[in-house]
């Protein structure tokens, strides 16, 4: 679960990360309240929506006088931003973070990720902050230095140093980025993050260390121990059919295509976009029904395919293990009727009582094509929406 | 032979008493498989299906003599069970849940360094040795014995991948569900060199996803060391990045992951790849027939 610079940055205070000192506003006016109550001559004002490169996209403004806090917050608040991480479509502000201007010295990287090759949290940092990491990834790599922590003792004061000195933090202020770095740890695994990614951590010529950027990503299978971390989710950031399918424990990622897609298992999820795009169709959605879906379930999961406008047709692939075929068949059934289908439909079963699952099928008077396997299911469906 | 279970492995399910541990308990009971007793802490000296059920994974091992156990505990306490049957020395441990948090998985694999346990999952569909032994929610009746080893990331591809096989006339050896969380007890690699080492298994099925770099150093382990034929499918071709593909571990980062990498890579190495998830079965087909070895595969039935 993602959440916005701002909310990221007050946990991270929690915690005793040091961040620039700010607010947030929803209007012009609260953008200048916020400023008046910071004081001092110098005000970032920055857009808030769940995407990475706001910056360049013209949602990040320096603000010299109360006037211009006002400007900056007029133009940005409403404004759709697009950006490398929000599609063409873009996002629409509607939030803003109002901060007091800092007297940068540097700019650096860290960031805290689950490793997936070492098991473990690792910390990583570069002398090159502000810049894309993956770009530094790329062209640089020995440019990235990384400590990889045991889950036994967490960070170590002596692998922060370490970090510090190697992404060479002026000596000075190396203890301030140790206790940094050691807070930001504390933050990652109390909260459950999945990733906290400081860009840039700044030091300022008045003996800082601090986050002027702050993004962080919360583990969704941790949720249920975060409550106040559920408390910041803001469904404006969020596709709404993908809402409503996690309310019904539904697995459903949106995508561009014409073709609707029901299936159960992730991996076989995947699968199945693929091979629809193999036959050159298009797929509308990713949805994984999960192991253990009711009739209702399956149901819920129809109409959303069916509210996407996009959608010209359905390809329903189940391989039913302990998910049986008859299951699926009635939810099939019932979905349609309720929805009044008026799209092509295709049905794939295998599996626990796949033919009292056909049967069903061939006896609801319903327009269903057949399918015996996953690749003629995939033509057919291809076929028919073009 | 076949690797980590067969038809003298004795399992203990752990939260036997719960609807969906229960239901798995009499399935694989069904199948044949030796589930000697259970664990759901404070119904200790009751019975369920016949079988006795202990408050402890340790009380359990002493009673019944398990070697293996499953775990069907709900995510939030699933970890502390895990690390009970470790802490029990079991050989084999099997986690079937899911939406386990990752940072408990890290402990997780901590605690089981320098241990005797090997732990299967979490979030897979278990490990299945045809005719002996199934622990796991895999439909048991889709299987046939014989010579192929298939290790996969994704529980119900799996089952796409054994359909296949099975309706060809070729069995499996042993099919390993390793799980599509990010941080898991046992990675491609350690099932590969399993297969490598069992003479039943004649030929393998590796069946990855997008997310992280396994496939790539599983990739890199068989152009080193397997002499066996390797057939490989990769979920996912499709996928955009930075979006979770429903297992925690399904998602391209930072450009890394992706399923067009891990195709080059294990085509590199030397592994059949599968175009579509269609023709698993019928690329490891053509590839047997090439190398003048499908008869010893097909099973007279």
């Amino acid at each position: 679960m993602n959440v916005h610079e701002y909310q990221g940055k007050e946990v991270l205070k929690k915690f005793g990360v040091q961040v620039p000192n700010g607010y947030v506003a929803f209007n012009a006016d609260e953008a200048v309240q916020a400023a008046q109550s910071l004081g001092g001559n110098l005000w970032v004002v920055k857009a808030q929506i769940h995407a990475g490169g706001r910056g360049k996209a013209g949602g990040v403004k320096l603000a010299k006088s109360l006037d211009e806090v006002r400007e900056f917050a007029n133009e940005l608040i409403g404004k759709v931003l697009v950006t490398h991480q929000t599609g063409p479509e873009g996002k629409e502000v509607k939030r803003l973070l109002i901060e007091e201007g800092c007297p940068i010295e540097k700019e650096y990287y860290i960031g805290v990720v689950i490793d997936r090759s070492s098991n473990s949290v690792v910390l990583m940092g570069s002398e090159e902050g502000g810049t894309e990491i993956e770009e530094v990834a790329e062209k640089t790599p020995e440019k990235i230095f990384k400590e990889v922590v045991d889950p036994a003792v967490g960070l170590l004061p002596f692998q922060a140093n370490r970090l510090a000195n190697r992404i060479n933090i002026p000596k000075d202020k190396v203890r301030e980025a140790v206790k940094f770095m050691l807070a930001l740890y504390k933050a990652f695994v109390e909260k459950d993050c999945a990733l906290a990614e400081i860009n840039p951590l700044v030091t300022t010529t008045d003996g800082r260390v601090m986050a002027l950027d702050a993004k962080l990503n919360f583990d969704s299978n941790a949720l249920y121990r975060q409550k106040d971390i559920v408390a910041l989710r803001d469904l404006d950031e969020e596709d709404p059919k993908e809402i409503e399918a996690s309310k019904y424990d539904l697995s459903y990622i949106a995508l561009d295509g014409n073709i609707g897609c029901m299936v159960n298992g992730a991996g076989l999820a995947m699968a199945t976009m693929d091979i629809i795009k193999h036959y050159n169709g298009d797929p509308a959605n990713f949805l994984d029904v999960g192991g253990g879906a009711t009739a209702e379930k399956v149901t819920e999961a129809f109409k959303i395919i069916l509210s996407d406008e996009k959608v010209k047709g359905i390809f329903v692939n189940i391989f039913g293990g302990i998910m049986k075929c008859d299951v699926i068949a009635d939810g099939v059934i019932q979905a349609a009727k309720q929805v009044e289908l008026d799209r092509p439909l295709v049905v794939r079963l295998e599996g626990t009582n796949v033919e009292l699952g056909k049967k069903m099928l061939n006896e609801s008077g319903l327009a269903i094509v057949a399918a015996d396997s996953m690749a003629d299911g995939a033509q057919k469906i291809v076929e028919l929406v073009k | 032979m076949s690797i980590f279970v067969n038809k003298d492995t004795k399992v203990i399910t752990q939260g036997i008493t719960g609807a969906v541990g229960l239901f798995h308990t009499q399935q694989a009971l069904a199948y044949g498989t030796q589930v000697v007793g259970g664990v759901t802490p404070g119904k200790g000296g009751t019975t369920v299906e016949g079988l006795p059920v202990f408050n402890t994974v340790v009380d359990a091992v002493a009673a019944t003599g398990a070697t293996a156990s499953v775990i069907y505990v709900a995510a939030p306490f699933a970890a502390d069970a895990i690390m009970e049957a470790i802490d029990a020395e079991l050989d084999l441990v099997v986690c079937i849940t899911e939406g386990i948090p990752v940072l408990d998985m890290v402990k997780v694999k901590r605690y089981l360094v320098g241990k005797k346990t090997r732990l299967i999952g979490p979030n897979c569909p278990g490990v299945i040795t045809p005719d002996e032994c199934k622990i796991g929610i895999m439909p048991g009746y889709i299987h046939k014995k014989g010579h192929v080893g298939i290790v996969s990331r994704s529980g119900t591809l799996t089952y796409e991948a054994v359909h296949q096989l099975s309706t060809r006339g070729i069995g499996q050896s042993t099919a390993v569900g390793i799980g599509g969380d990010p941080v898991n007890g046992t990675n491609f690699i350690d099932v590969l060199e399993a297969f490598e080492n069992d003479p039943e298994t004649k030929a393998v099925i590796m069946i990855g996803e997008i997310g992280g770099t396994a496939e790539e150093e599983a990739a890199e382990w068989i152009k080193a060391n397997m002499t066996k034929p390797v057939v490989g499918f990769i979920g996912g071709q499709t996928a955009p990045p930075g979006k979770r593909m429903g297992h925690a571990g399904a998602i391209i980062s930072g450009g890394k992951g992706t399923a067009a990498e891990k195709i080059a890579t294990l085509e590199r190495c030397g592994v059949s790849v599968a175009a579509t998830p269609a023709v698993i079965g019928e690329t490891l087909v053509n590839l047997l027939e090439a190398k003048g070895l499908l008869d010893e595969f097909v099973v007279k039935s």
